[in-house]
């Protein structure tokens, strides 16, 4: 007697698409992933729609619009288990950036008639919407991180995704500070870890694509930019990019305000 | 609408047998990028126009460093340059393999997706896997990760890298090499539907390359200008049913870009083994069959293969891995070929680096009009079909533009004006 294969739907909201392509670049896995686990509705790779409820839902992208505030309702009543995936679900991406400034000048700078278009203010996460089980943080997410998730659902298991600083991933791959041996600003000593230290790896300093590690000492780092020369302006950037409106950064972005 | 990058539906109206309206419908909700550019610093745009889209960072990373090099009056050459050609090579391989087994075969050989494919032709499917993760592993070597790389700035890169590096790379670019050659015979051997119009192409030409980075903007029509003149010749529509413009050439209309594009106006750069994989395909230098970009897109993959192995082979390591460029203020523009076709970025900056306007045209909202013309000549020939089979019909017409349409919802039109 064969068991029924748990369903797995993914949905998009304001998003590049990055995520859920993080999914299909699982070359290796890819096939595998597919045995374990019914794909039900996935668009972008599929045409083949098989209705809800479903077991698994991945969601990518912020909600922005009035149509997709009320669609996510929809989508975590139809859904047992639902994990976010990015920036963008997690925090409201870099497009929260509008949620600094006013939506209706930004509408005119786009859009030449702004009738046409339905937007709301601000740019927020899945999580201040409806209750969300899990958040798979990155922009992009690590595909590897991605397989655990649906491993870890298939196993009953808790993801193992640590949300210490990139900091412990550098000292652990032995790259020499990026920041204390060539004064390169980097927000790893607040980010949360999950892309193996890849800038610092890279030579260049951290800009946060995984957004607040647990309990950041933001006020800390600003202290130390502003000891490297840096100013209130570009402290303010700094924190104010892809995780803009992730509550640290944002309160942090704040503070630098002039 | 599946198996398309972002949201979108497709809307034909059919009264009496006759189409009386199409409309292809974009939902994708806007993000105003180009209105958040401004008040960034220069240096962070290739890192946030990435974000435009997960499936071609590399385009937006390329077209944002050379549209600010030309606003500084710099420019980046020598091994930099192929750097970044390797780069791009990655990313049209990945991009492009990634739509003809995934998204587009399966409309050829019947099946709703690849995995249900993978079950009758599973080696076909898995050599295809094989070949976009060979893209992949370029984008991953010289950008750092294969979505929103992380390497690129404006000069160059942050690391740069030896010849042994590059080198871990050749043995599958062969294998990939080869996979390319059959996936352009098995492409042609895919039923095509007879259809063919009168386009007008548009893609970069360069004297000596096939065009990625550089070169003037062409039409088969007799269009010949640089990038920076791309604003006199090109404007944009906002019509009520799609949050992304509609494109046209001032002069006369709906227009044409991406790999059939650069085929029909480049084929005489294409290395002697594109030609005769093409030659193989029976496909001429010129294929006006918007059915057939499937193989047109294997001829590129194939080109991105070999032009990957002659870079590599060729490659000396600059002495630093990026150029340092004097911040001055100035308004820069550039257009480059990303996977879908051409992408135009201008900038205006100010004398400490801020941006304080941007302008971003991606290649599927130039595409958008042409597909709807498509649609609109291509329904009638198919109105007696079930509504289900004429929707797929359409779809799969659709998917020949490979369209990314979380790209083409994000455009500048106005100036704000303050008092």
């Amino acid at each position: 007697m064969t068991k029924k294969k748990p369903k797995l739907a993914v949905w998009k909201f304001a998003s590049c698409d990055g995520c859920q392509l993080s999914l299909l670049d699982c070359e290796d896995d890819l096939l595998a992933v597919a045995q374990e686990i019914e794909i039900a509705n996935f668009p972008e790779a599929s045409r083949a729609v098989l209705k809800g409820p479903y077991d698994l839902s991945l969601v990518e992208g912020s909600i922005t619009t009035p149509h997709d505030e009320e669609r996510i309702h929809k989508i975590r009543k139809s859904s047992k288990f639902l994990v976010t995936i990015g920036a963008c679900a997690t925090s409201g991406g870099i497009q929260a950036l509008r949620n600094f400034k006013d939506v209706n000048e930004f509408i005119s700078i786009v859009y030449a008639n702004p009738s046409y278009i339905e937007t709301l203010k601000k740019s927020t996460a899945i999580a201040d919407h409806v209750r969300v089980d899990f958040e798979l943080r990155g922009c992009p997410i690590n595909k590897a991180q991605l397989v655990d998730v649906i491993s870890s659902y298939l196993n009953k298991r808790k993801p193992v995704t640590p949300a210490h600083s990139v900091c412990i991933d550098c000292k652990r791959k032995g790259i020499v500070c990026v920041m204390v041996s060539k004064g390169d600003p980097c927000l790893g000593p607040v980010t949360h870890a999950g892309c193996d230290a890849l800038c610092p790896s890279y030579n260049r300093g951290c800009f946060g694509c995984y957004g607040p590690k647990e309990n950041p000492n933001t006020g800390a780092l600003s202290a130390e930019l502003k000891r490297l020369g840096k100013t209130n302006e570009e402290i303010l950037l700094a924190f104010r990019s892809f995780n803009a409106y992730a509550d640290p950064f944002h309160k942090e972005s704040e503070a630098h305000e002039e | 609408m599946a198996r398309v990058e972002g949201e979108g539906a497709l809307y034909i109206k059919i009264k009496d047998n006759a189409v009386v309206d199409v409309k292809l419908k974009i939902f994708e909700p806007p993000r105003f990028f180009e209105a958040f550019l401004r008040d960034r610093d220069f240096k962070e745009a290739p890192d946030i126009t990435a974000r435009i889209c997960g499936i071609c960072p590399v385009a937006y990373q390329m077209s944002a460093v050379h549209a600010m090099e030309n606003a500084l009056g710099a420019n980046v050459n020598g091994q930099l340059r192929e750097l970044r050609r390797l780069l791009y090579c990655g990313e049209w391989i990945e991009s492009h393999v990634l739509h003809i087994y995934m998204l587009h075969a399966p409309d050829f050989l019947g099946y709703d997706d690849a995995i249900r494919m993978a079950k009758d032709h599973r080696e076909i499917v898995e050599r295809g896997l094989k070949l976009k993760k060979i893209g992949n592993q370029i984008v991953s070597l010289v950008g750092g990760r294969e979505i929103h790389p992380i390497n690129v700035k404006v000069g160059g890169f942050y690391k740069g890298f030896t010849k042994a590096e590059l080198e871990t790379l050749t043995e599958n670019l062969k294998w990939a090499r080869d996979a390319a050659y059959e996936t352009v015979l098995w492409t042609s051997q895919f039923s095509f539907p007879d259809f063919e119009r009168d386009y007008e192409f548009v893609s970069l030409s360069h004297p000596e390359e096939y065009p990625f980075n550089e070169g003037r903007i062409i039409s088969n029509k007799g269009l010949d200008i640089k990038a920076s003149e791309y604003e006199d010749h090109f404007e944009e529509i906002h019509v009520k049913h799609s949050t992304a413009l509609h494109s046209v050439l001032k002069e006369r209309d709906a227009y044409f870009v991406g790999p059939m594009a650069r085929y029909n106006l480049n084929f005489d750069r294409l290395p002697a083994i594109a030609q005769e994989a093409a030659r193989e395909a029976k496909l001429g230098k010129e294929c006006r069959n918007p059915f057939k970009s499937i193989v047109i897109r294997s001829i590129e993959t194939l080109f991105a293969c070999e032009e990957a192995l002659r870079i590599v082979s060729e490659y000396d390591k600059p002495k630093t891995p990026f150029q340092v460029i004097d911040v001055v203020e100035g308004e820069g523009f550039s257009c480059t070929e990303a996977p879908r076709g051409i992408l135009f970025h201008r900038y205006k900056i100010d004398d400490c680096g801020k941006i304080l306007d941007a302008r971003i045209v991606p290649p599927t909202s130039q595409n958008q009009k042409t597909i709807e013309n498509d649609l609109r000549a291509f329904v009638p020939q198919h109105i007696d079909l079930p509504d289900d089979k004429l929707t797929w019909q359409c779809e799969q017409a659709i998917r020949n533009y490979d369209p990314c349409i979380s790209c083409s919802t994000h455009f500048l039109k106005l100036d704000v004006e303050r008092s």
